[in-house]
């Protein structure tokens, strides 16, 4: 039987990678399968599942928050998201950028440096003890 | 000379820094392997997307996306990655100084610079030295995410799609070794060079578009900068590591040295006071006797 590669990635790792007799991606404009010999596509994707057929009979499925879904003959290619996205999201994020550089620039941080050294010690030292510790049970 | 009493203590004290420090090295190593598994997870990623933007630009070389053209630099934005914490020897001030130099290089040619900081050094650096800053993303923690900084990556690419920033380059340390890191100035804005990898189009084909090339382009674009970003976020957080433990460890050593001169110091004390005992009693003796 025909198989086609399969290749899902995000930015923060791989995801899946393996070959596959068939795909079903939720594609912008509705659900796709991809089979072997697909023609060239490339959409955008939206939130859901992409199922995948394997060699072996077995259907897996991963969860996307969205992304790109890119098919050549013997390729599928599913980059996905690692965030949920959408304009107003997007928005959002943006505009909370912007007021956290509003903010940190007034020159009010809470945080100095020195708080910063001192959690940091603090924290290490922890772990040391923790480890002291550990070192004499064993 | 110092009391016997008084030098013990601070051999404790050192000696206890000696732990700390030992500690976080301790701490650092382990953390830069999984900072570099986690640099090596993203790569197949942006080779992937990289693959589809140069098919998309070779499947219709007449459609011209801003973000693939070159246009008269008015005003550039740079995008600072540098670490959330200190205690890592030099490695953020002299990206600091890299920066610096390629501000005041622009602004020769009298070229204004927009910034957005990543990580609360560079927050407190240039809130110090001033600067025209339009985001800011801090706290990334071990694990550096996507979700943490697409909202300091939009901002800049608004200020791109709209005109207000003509070129945009990212700034973060490269990971060259445990031992040495180098501050890297990267273009990101307008993705001029994309290299199509060492395999060349055999045949000319072009893709089947859901919904339009221009749009799906659009996307593309926004997340190969945005990987190349979260990518950048993770090197410089595998510097951070290793800055660091180089750092710590030459702590470690700089205590042992003042630990072993203090313990002498200790010991000429302890020996001085036992001579001038020994010396009060022969002498006394003497005094008795004669």
């Amino acid at each position: 039987m025909a198989t086609i590669r399969v290749d899902i990635v995000s930015a923060e790792g791989e995801i899946h990678s393996g070959e596959a007799t068939m795909v079903f991606a939720p594609a912008k404009m509705g659900e796709v399968g991809i089979a072997p010999r697909h023609a060239p596509l490339l959409t955008a994707l939206n939130p859901g599942e992409v199922r995948v057929q394997t060699a072996e009979g077995k259907e897996e499925s991963f969860y996307i928050t969205g992304g790109m879904l890119e098919v050549q003959p013997h390729l599928v290619t599913v980059l996905a998201d690692t965030a949920l996205r959408g304009d107003q999201l997007d928005e959002a994020a943006a505009l909370a950028a912007k007021q956290a550089a509003e903010e940190a620039l007034k020159g009010v941080s809470s945080e100095t440096d020195l708080k910063r050294a001192q959690a940091e010690l603090a924290e290490a030292e922890a772990r040391f003890r923790a480890a002291q510790k550990l070192k004499g049970k064993r | 000379m110092a009391g016997e009493k008084e030098i013990r203590a601070k051999i404790v004290s050192v000696k206890n820094m000696q732990k700390i420090t030992g500690a976080m090295e301790k701490v650092a190593a382990s953390k830069i392997r999984k900072a570099q598994a986690q640099m090596e997870a993203s790569r197949p990623y942006a080779e992937r997307i990289r693959r589809v933007i140069g098919h998309l630009a070779h499947a219709n070389p007449d459609y011209k996306h801003p973000y693939l053209t070159e246009r008269d630099v008015k005003r550039v934005g740079f995008i600072v990655i540098s670490t959330d914490r200190g205690l890592c020897g030099g490695l953020n001030i002299n990206l600091f100084k890299q920066v610096i130099r390629e501000i005041s290089k622009w602004q020769e040619e009298s070229v204004e610079v927009d910034m957005v900081l990543v990580g609360a050094k560079a927050i407190a650096f240039f809130r110090r030295i001033g600067g025209n800053v339009l985001g800011t993303a801090s706290h990334l923690g071990d694990k550096p995410s996507v979700n943490d900084l697409l909202g300091s990556i939009k901002v800049m690419l608004d200020a791109y799609a709209e005109g207000t920033i003509d070129r945009l380059f990212l700034v973060h340390n490269e990971f060259i070794s445990a031992l040495s890191q180098k501050p890297v100035v990267s273009t990101l804005l307008p993705v001029s060079a994309i290299d199509l990898g060492d395999e060349p189009l055999q045949e000319h084909w072009d893709y089947i578009y859901e919904p339009d090339a221009g749009e799906l382009l659009d996307d593309v674009l926004m997340r190969y900068i945005e990987s190349q970003v979260y990518r950048g976020a993770v090197e410089n957080f595998s510097c951070e590591m290793a800055a660091k433990m180089v750092a710590m460890k030459s702590a470690t050593d700089n205590a042992g040295e003042i630990i072993d001169k203090l313990q002498l110091k200790y010991n000429r004390a302890r020996q001085a006071a036992i001579t001038q005992e020994i010396s009060e009693i022969v002498g006394g003796a003497a005094a008795v006797s004669g």
